[in-house]
């Protein structure tokens, strides 16, 4: 539970989600990922360090350079997360505009 | 598949946002607010009270197939605009859960489309991490029932 609350505010900052999206296009150096935005690199780095502490992302050594991927077994655990929720919704609103649709206002 | 219906739930926030479209004139998309008879068939939930005024108050209850009350909650009715929006309080009964603050607001988008957004306040980020994590609200229960009722005609 506490984990995944953790999980969950990691999503939830658009930067970070932003950073997850272009390491999901292709594994990057902390300092390619750096690049694409305007805050400050040590800005950039402390949201790298909460998506890997939280294991959104992961670390590879190659070389001299370290690479980080998306660890895809916990995104999809967190997309599971919230999705029940918005299944639910999304059942139920289905559910009120097919009752409308059918309404025949009898006054 | 499309998906209509979307969650805003911010970092640290003790707030979500759910948004949704509807293939419906906003008057009609309001109605299904108003009638108990309406909410009652796509809630699938009994309306025991639904006082939709200033400081009225509103109660749903969903029972089994057995007849067994599963499910009760209730709140007031803060504010009330017919056709525009409302805010009421909600609260599970039985539950050790606090009650939280719901504001709707119900838009037309074109004459024949529309548009709700749901805003819930929680009284902690803690408790609304919860409730998104059971996939809380009272549809679970509601919709468990209604798949049991379904079951039962079955048989």
């Amino acid at each position: 539970m506490e984990l995944r609350r953790d999980v969950f505010q990691a999503i939830a900052d658009p930067t970070r989600r932003a950073i997850i999206t272009l390491v999901a296009l292709h594994a990057m150096t902390p300092g390619a990922i750096a690049e694409k935005f305007d805050s400050s690199r040590q800005t950039i780095s402390k949201h790298i360090q909460i998506l890997t502490e939280c294991e959104l992302l992961e670390q590879k050594q190659t070389g001299r350079e370290i690479y980080y991927h998306i660890n895809a077994k916990k995104m999809k655990e967190v997309a599971d997360f919230i999705e029940p929720f918005r299944k639910m919704w999304d059942d139920r609103f289905d559910k009120l505009e097919a009752v409308m649709k059918k309404y025949k206002p009898n006054k | 598949m499309e998906r209509k219906t979307k969650i805003i739930a911010e970092d640290g926030k003790q707030e979500i946002i759910i948004t949704r479209e509807f293939d419906l004139p906003v008057d009609l998309l309001f109605k299904a607010y108003e009638e108990p008879e309406l909410v009652e068939q796509w809630m699938g939930t009994k309306v025991l009270k639904l006082e939709n005024k200033q400081h009225g108050g509103w109660q749903f209850e969903t029972s089994d197939a057995q007849g067994k009350v599963v499910f009760r909650a209730n709140g007031v009715i803060h504010e009330f605009v017919p056709g525009q929006k409302f805010t009421r309080t909600f609260q599970m009964e039985n539950t050790p859960f606090d009650a939280q603050l719901e504001f709707f607001r119900f838009e037309a988008v074109t004459d024949n489309t529309s548009k709700l957004t749901m805003h819930i306040v929680y009284k902690t980020v803690a408790l609304r991490d919860q409730m998104v994590q059971m996939g809380f609200g009272p549809g679970i229960n509601m919709a468990h029932n209604r798949l049991q009722h379904a079951a039962e005609k079955l048989k």
